[in-house]
């Protein structure tokens, strides 16, 4: 089965050059590490920063039109707009699967891998979608 | 009689439930605001604070933080463990995001009920 070449770079051991050029993670991990990055996002600094537009936006009518028409208009504040869609949109498209996951759905590989590339694509297209929106 | 095992694999299983719970939640109210919002967009200002004046509003947005921060606490805390090794700095970092999530749900408030 194996051959002699393969064989020769066993063991394997964790490194950043492993994790970065060597090991390749099937879509299922992706998704799954995603889903850990997106979460450690989404809890800082993307609430606290969620919640500041919401703090200005609903404090009066001045902090309302200073966020919809100067704060939100500027380049970095909308591709930070667009990193917390991103990050929402993996995030619950991803925790929906696991969800289904916990319960037996979907547990068999071509199912979820599948369910793996839809969580992908919809979570992108989602984005693209609102990215469009915003801009 | 109580006979609290303190050792054991079941321990984690609380916080697990808790994190689906909590998910499922979010996922509800996410779809309902969502829908609203995009109803009703583009909003003035009168709008959007008449949105968030309303009071199933403000106890749905109530009961959407509390339950980001008990699914953020339990996803952080899960991080922390799998990646921070020195008790110490692991003790620090968990106490952190306790502090951060009160913030946050202090912060809800304020801004909820000003």
């Amino acid at each position: 089965m194996a051959n002699a070449a393969l064989k020769r770079r066993r063991p394997k051991y964790l490194s950043l050059t492993a994790l970065l050029f060597e090991i390749r993670l099937p879509l299922p991990g992706w998704v799954s590490i995603l889903h850990r990055i997106s979460g450690a996002l989404l809890v800082f600094p993307l609430t606290a920063w969620l919640l500041y537009l919401l703090d200005q936006s609903l404090v009066s009518e001045e902090g309302f039109n200073h966020i919809k028409d100067h704060y939100l208009q500027m380049p970095v504040a909308k591709a930070g707009l667009l990193v917390f869609i991103w990050a929402f949109c993996h995030h619950f498209c991803a925790g929906i699967r696991f969800l289904l996951l916990d319960i037996n759905k979907g547990i068999e590989l071509p199912a979820a891998r599948a369910s793996a590339v839809l969580v992908l694509g919809v979570s992108l297209a989602l984005t693209a979608y609102f990215g469009y929106r915003i801009w | 009689m109580v006979n609290r095992v303190v050792v054991g694999a079941h321990y984690g299983m609380g916080s697990w439930l808790a994190q689906r719970i909590t998910a499922l939640i979010m996922a509800v109210y996410t779809v309902i605001v969502a829908i609203v919002v995009i109803d009703e967009a583009p909003f003035d200002y009168a709008e959007w604070r008449e949105l968030f004046a309303e009071g199933w509003m403000r106890v749905a947005t109530l009961l959407f933080a509390a339950s980001l921060g008990w699914h953020a606490w339990v996803g952080a805390r899960d991080i922390w463990m799998d990646y921070v090794k020195p008790d110490g700095l692991r003790l620090a970092l968990q106490v952190s995001t306790i502090l951060l999530v009160a913030c946050y749900l202090g912060w809800t408030v304020q801004i909820l009920w000003r």
